[in-house]
């Protein structure tokens, strides 16, 4: 891990009133790597990913994209930086077609009027780029999608804007095995098609068999940050339940080793 | 990949079609039944009474289709109907300022309900049913409960009344009404506001997760809103020649079961105007046509309220099927 990581953020810092939720927490994800978030329930995956989002601002910390200091006050901050989160509460509008879903917020117009032939065309070419064939037309309603076709579509939604670093909140926790399959699959092809994934799961055959680099967060600390070769299911599950595994995880003291 | 299965717009005028087919069935139903129903001149009185409620219904649309509700829409017509009379009679202003300062007046009242809706955050429903009875003392306040007559600008009246085809009975104020039916289904289907319309009405926390400024497309919709009411105000003042200050109560309601009619989802996200015009025609031609069949006032309501029911309920089968 020699070059710099694409967004990494030094002794983040936040609560809620007097809940202290992230404590001194550092975490690094880089270009065509997937960098696995891991925790328990309430560990604060979803905090941290939603601070690197913008939707809440840290408390104290450093966050460097590129290398360099930047500050993010708000999604579209993020959003500038090409950062973007797919949500574990799917962000889907059910009631809009794919494109239109894929294009929310950002819609082509020609004049006044919205272009949906542009979009349609470059809604097609994005899921034909991620070798996207589970869907039959780019024109249905996405209430009338199964749980991992909505999955892809978020992620391609994500990735038609070139984004540089995409998070995706536990994409396969409803799906069943061919569909997570499917989507691990896409997940991989997102970071070896140069972008920067981080991937939050609770399922450790999942996060083995996609991840580089895997993070575990100990009750709001970042516990140990390490590439998946070097580490064994046991020792993250460790990690994920007592904060430390032999030499690795947090000190007495609470510091990381 | 292929872009050829349409299923969801095909679902989405299913009801349409069953709409527009209701509404054939009641024509033919009525022309059995009273040989003064499927006159001219009953028919234009029907599209006349389809004119203001319809123009109502449309702006409604937006409103309903974004997952709100807007309850100031009857009483708040007949507010900007006393206030053309206030900029024509009582200030003197010409015919083409009091008409535009009314429609930008019903926008007013919309961007009001839009700001407390989206910034204050007041439950829609709460805060049109306040504007509803604010506009309705209002319009009795600044009119002194009289009715104002428009002495001045007796051409006033041709707005809704003048023949556009000599010879044949076609009011403007009809014409306007099928113009303004294009303007806003090419709004809602075509543009951005409408586009934000349906993703606000079917899931508000992702439209804004997806960058979206909420509050400020509600505020747009809701002022849309406003200036219909604003332009149905001006039209059923001209059609009167006078700007009555009193009633309006329930006449939000036909407008609202016009666009419920019509296949639009009180739940918001799906809609369209062509239903809603189809909703306003049925609401008009059963009103019409109760009344020329003579079915007493009292069970014209009883009727109408019926036949809503059975549309909200259509709706929620539809729904459940897929
Ligand atoms: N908006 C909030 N206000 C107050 N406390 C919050 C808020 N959001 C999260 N928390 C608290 O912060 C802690 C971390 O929550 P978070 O959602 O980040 O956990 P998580 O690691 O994503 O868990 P899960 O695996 O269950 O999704 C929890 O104890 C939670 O109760
Ligand atoms: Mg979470």
């Amino acid at each position: 891990m020699t070059d710099t990581p694409l967004l990494e953020v030094r002794g983040l810092n936040k609560s809620f009133g007097p809940v202290q939720v992230l404590r001194d927490v550092d975490f690094s994800a880089y270009a065509g790597q997937v960098t696995a978030l891991v925790g328990d329930n309430g560990a604060g995956k979803s905090t941290l990913v939603k601070c690197l989002g913008g939707i809440y601002s840290i408390d104290s910390g450093e966050y460097l994209f590129d290398g360099k200091p930047v500050s993010v006050h708000g999604p579209r901050d993020a959003a500038a930086l090409g950062v973007d989160i797919v949500y574990q509460d799917l962000a889907l509008c059910d009631n809009l077609d794919i494109v239109q879903n894929m294009f929310l917020g950002r819609e082509i117009k020609s004049g006044i009027v919205l272009d949906d032939i542009t979009m349609e065309q470059k809604a097609a070419e994005t899921l034909a780029s991620l070798s996207v064939r589970t869907v039959q037309s780019v024109r249905q309603h996405v209430s009338s999608l199964s749980g991992g076709q909505r999955q892809t579509v978020a992620i391609a939604k994500a990735v038609l804007w070139n984004n540089r670093l995409v998070v995706l909140d536990e994409p396969t926790a409803a799906l069943g095995v061919a569909q997570t399959a499917q989507v691990l699959e896409l997940v991989r092809r997102l970071a070896d098609n140069g972008l920067a994934v981080v991937l939050i799961s609770h399922n450790m055959n999942d996060v083995f068999a996609v991840a580089d680099r895997i993070a575990a967060l100990f009750l709001g600390q970042m516990c140990a940050q390490v590439s998946a070769t070097d580490v064994t299911h046991s020792q993250i599950v460790e990690l994920i339940t007592s904060g430390r595994s032999g030499d690795l995880g947090l000190r007495q003291n609470g510091a990381t080793a | 990949m292929t872009a050829i299965p349409i299923p969801a717009r095909v679902r989405g005028s299913v009801q349409q079609l069953l709409a527009l087919a209701s509404l054939i069935a009641i024509l033919v139903f009525f022309s059995f039944a009273s040989p003064y129903f499927f006159t001219p001149s009953n028919l234009v009185g029907i599209l006349m009474a389809a004119t203001v409620t319809g123009i109502l219904a449309l702006g409604t649309t937006f409103v309903i289709v974004s997952g709100g509700i807007d309850l100031s829409i009857g009483t708040g017509m007949i507010l900007c109907g006393v206030m053309t009379g206030v900029f024509m009679t009582y200030w003197g202003w010409p015919a083409w300022a009091g008409v535009i300062g009314a429609i930008l007046f019903g926008g007013l009242i919309g961007f009001i309900n839009g700001f407390n809706v989206s910034v204050l955050g007041l439950p829609p429903f709460i805060a049109t049913l306040g504007m509803m009875l604010v506009a309705s003392g209002l319009s009795l306040v600044i009119s002194g409960t009289k009715p104002i007559y428009f002495k001045e600008h007796p051409d006033f009246q041709l707005l809704m009344n003048y023949d556009v085809i000599p010879g044949a009975r076609f009011p403007l104020g009809v014409l306007i009404f099928l113009v303004l039916t294009v303007v806003a289904a090419v709004v809602l289907s075509k543009t951005i506001v409408g586009r934000y319309a349906f993703s606000i009405g079917s899931n508000e926390a992702a439209t804004a997760l997806s960058g979206v400024n909420v509050v400020r497309w509600k505020l747009t919709i809701y002022t849309i809103a406003g200036l219909f009411v604003g332009i149905a105000g001006v039209l059923a003042a001209s059609r009167l020649s006078s700007a009555q200050p009193v009633g309006g109560m329930g006449l939000e309601l036909e407008a609202i079961a016009a666009v419920v009619i019509g296949g639009t989802s009180l739940q918001g996200g799906r809609g369209s105007i062509a239903g809603t015009v189809v909703g306003a025609l049925i609401v008009a031609v059963l009103t019409n046509g109760l009344r020329v069949t003579a079915v007493p006032q009292e069970w014209q309501s009883v009727v109408v309220g019926c036949v809503i029911l059975v549309a909200v309920y259509v709706d929620m089968l539809r729904r459940k099927a897929n």
